[in-house]
């Protein structure tokens, strides 16, 4: 593995060119078994996946559990080492950058979880969860880290005096608030959005989504927005990849995927949505999906979803199918697509 | 008009806390018919699981104070325990959100599902299993004959709750109360679950109140729903006219929240401002009205009944039943 030492950006990086650029992308996670736990077989989380995102978009992704999405999310910022593949930020590799240089790589990225109950540490201040990370990247001192810590609860909207106070005090959704704050401290670029309304109530999540928009557009921020929930992500994106057992299978903006979905997979899911309109309801095709899931431990060779596919042929299983293009932003990995 | 299978009548359950009484059931009433699938929705905290519960006598530590819950005439909430147990199962069964915690680890599936045909009908081992192999197969489960032998911890959570849904149905009760029943599942095994209760809901002519947070989910399930607020009943009717014409200001503003698949265009979403309120320290008069976008004087002061508005429907609000109509930007 080569060992960087900090160093400035290598060359000049333009919004013109992507701000994240994924390549054959791939985190696996060792499986142990017997008496000595020798590795006996590997989990492919994230099995070779690409992917470009945008400065000032907002990239969705979407999938079912296990199928990979945190894990892409959390090696894309380096929280988790890759296997193969590379990262690019700003035009410049990070897939093995370590020490001061990581260090300051996270001035630039944020996250954002899923658990507003579980992310927060209860013992902590709302002031110094915020802070923290003012502290470990030495933003601001004294009366002007307390300056920074009310000004950024004002801007997801919370009343700066709340920073003397504790997490249990907040209900569920000003809890992510905090999350946010935490997040936005460190006047990051890009930040990886982990289900951050999965958890919320229904009528709080509007709130949130809200919060988010608005934030991008004033400090231009670039989202990887992460979520099960194809509607909600379908709203917040420019563009929406659609992930299964560790691979991409369709990208496109999201209003052409729910029109026009290409891979069976995306047709499957979309229909599998419910919309909260009863008359739409009774008129709408059902495409239910037989089985489960396939292992991540031995994914099924040639495209991963066959297993479950109404329209796997014997070539599906032969080879694996790359992403095609169906016109300008539009993607899908499938021999036999939807019309 | 035929008579209802169950009625909930003014039911009040209430919970003990540290912090005061906390009333999770406020005076619900409504009604199931026979074979239909009435939607009870609301977020978390308004009383829809409580109310389940209490339908069951499972409230505890919960306490009934008052109201009744007839089912065929026969009214529950003086039942002894020892005849609530024939009533549960036989009659009732229940089905929860997280079949990872409902099933027990430690018995074979098979041996569970039929449990409740040895307990209710007093069919032997044989017969039970033969009956409960039969059952899985029904719901869907593959081979079910060697899965019967298999523990829990050996099916997908999809896999588990078709087995819990096939527990319930053994003794072909006459109503199924499914409490999210999908929620802790994907979207793709939530389809083939909801598609399942739809197929037992034909097959079997159970009547089923689905739980749930999910206005999509009733939308596609439900005849007639019942939208919960803090522990009351704040709208309920036809699930299209709810859902074209909501007459409650909370069911309007929810509608108007939730992103939608189908959306043509980008719009920012219509978010209703603060939060659900603490059950322990309710707002005087309508629960609803700090966050209420229509609300007017009264409304701080006395507590709405839910009362006929509109052709189909009944609404909790001083004013749409004063006749306004909800509408706005």
């Amino acid at each position: 593995m080569p060992e960087l030492a900090a160093k400035p950006l290598k060359r000049a990086w333009t919004t013109a060119e992507p701000l994240v650029s994924v390549s054959d992308l791939k985190v696996w996670f060792p499986v142990s078994s017997g008496v000595m736990q020798r590795t006996t077989g590997h989990v492919h989380a994230v099995d070779g996946v690409d992917l470009e995102i945008k400065a000032g978009e907002t990239v969705g992704l979407v999938g079912e559990s296990g199928c990979g999405k945190s894990t892409l999310g959390r090696a894309v910022i380096r929280l988790l080492e890759p296997t193969g593949g590379t990262v690019s930020f700003k035009g410049e590799e990070i897939t093995h950058i370590r020490g001061e240089h990581l260090r300051a790589l996270r001035r630039d990225m944020a996250m954002i979880f899923q658990d507003p109950y579980a992310s927060l540490d209860p013992r902590q201040t709302v002031g110094d969860i915020i802070g923290e990370p003012i502290d470990v990247h030495r933003l601001a001192k004294g009366k002007q880290r307390q300056e920074r810590i009310r000004e950024l609860l004002r801007v997801v909207g919370m009343n700066p005096r709340y920073a003397d106070r504790y997490p249990h005090e907040f209900s569920g959704g000003q809890r992510q608030r905090i999350g946010i704050a935490r997040a936005l401290a460190v006047e990051p670029t890009f930040i990886i959005c982990d289900e951050p309304i999965s958890a919320l109530d229904v009528s709080i999540q509007a709130q949130i989504i809200n919060l988010l928009e608005a934030l991008q557009a004033k400090f231009k921020l670039t989202y990887l927005f992460i979520a099960h929930d194809l509607s909600v992500v379908k709203h917040i994106s420019n563009r929406v990849a659609v992930m299964y057992l560790g691979k991409i299978m369709e990208v496109a903006p999201g209003r052409q995927l729910y029109q026009r979905p290409r891979h069976p997979y995306t047709g499957s899911l979309l229909s599998a949505i419910p919309i909260p309109d009863p008359t739409i309801e009774l008129q709408r095709e059902r495409m239910i999906l037989q089985g489960d899931v396939a292992s991540p431990v031995n994914p099924p060779s040639g495209c991963r979803f066959r297993t479950r596919c109404p329209r796997a042929r014997e070539h599906c299983a032969e080879e694996v199918p790359p992403l095609e293009s169906y016109g300008a932003e539009h993607k899908a990995a499938c021999f036999y697509p939807l019309d | 008009m035929t008579q209802p299978l169950l009625e909930v009548q003014d039911l009040h359950t209430v919970f003990a806390t540290r912090d005061g009484t906390v009333k999770a059931v406020d005076g619900v009433s409504f009604e199931l018919l026979a074979g239909e699938t009435l939607g009870v929705v609301g977020e978390s905290g308004c009383g829809k699981s409580v109310t389940a519960l209490s339908i069951m006598r499972l409230q505890r530590p919960g306490r009934i104070v008052s109201g009744r819950v007839l089912l065929k005439g026969q009214d529950l909430t003086r039942m002894s325990e020892y005849e609530m147990r024939e009533v549960r199962g036989r009659e009732i069964a229940m089905i929860f959100q997280d079949p990872m915690t409902s099933l027990n680890p430690v018995y074979r599936v098979g041996w569970q599902v039929a449990e409740p045909t040895r307990l209710h009908h007093g069919w032997d081992k044989k017969r039970a299993m033969q009956s409960a192999i039969n059952m899985l197969g029904k719901v869907g489960i593959p081979a079910p004959e060697s899965r019967a032998r298999d523990y829990p911890h050996q099916f997908s959570g999809g896999m588990r709750q078709r087995v819990m849904i096939a527990m319930g149905l053994t003794t072909t009760p006459e109503v199924l109360i499914a409490d999210e029943p999908t929620t802790a599942l994907d979207v793709t095994i939530q389809a083939q679950i909801l598609e399942l209760l739809r197929h037992v809901n034909r097959e079997f002519g159970t009547a089923t109140i689905l739980i749930t947070h999910n206005l999509g989910v009733v939308a596609g399930m439900c005849k007639r729903v019942v939208v919960m607020y803090a522990g009351r009943i704040v709208e309920a009717g036809p699930t299209k006219d709810v859902f074209a014409h909501p007459k409650h200001p909370y069911t309007w503003s929810l509608l108007r929240s939730i992103p939608r698949l189908d959306a043509e265009q980008h719009e920012p979403l219509k978010p209703i401002e603060g939060m659900p309120p603490n059950l322990v320290d309710l707002p005087s008069g309508c629960s609803f009205h700090p966050r209420c976008a229509f609300k007017v004087e009264r409304c701080a002061r006395d507590v709405p009944a839910l009362l006929q508005v509109g052709e189909s429907q009944r609404a909790a609000c001083w004013v749409t039943q004063a006749g306004t109509e909800l509408q706005g930007a």
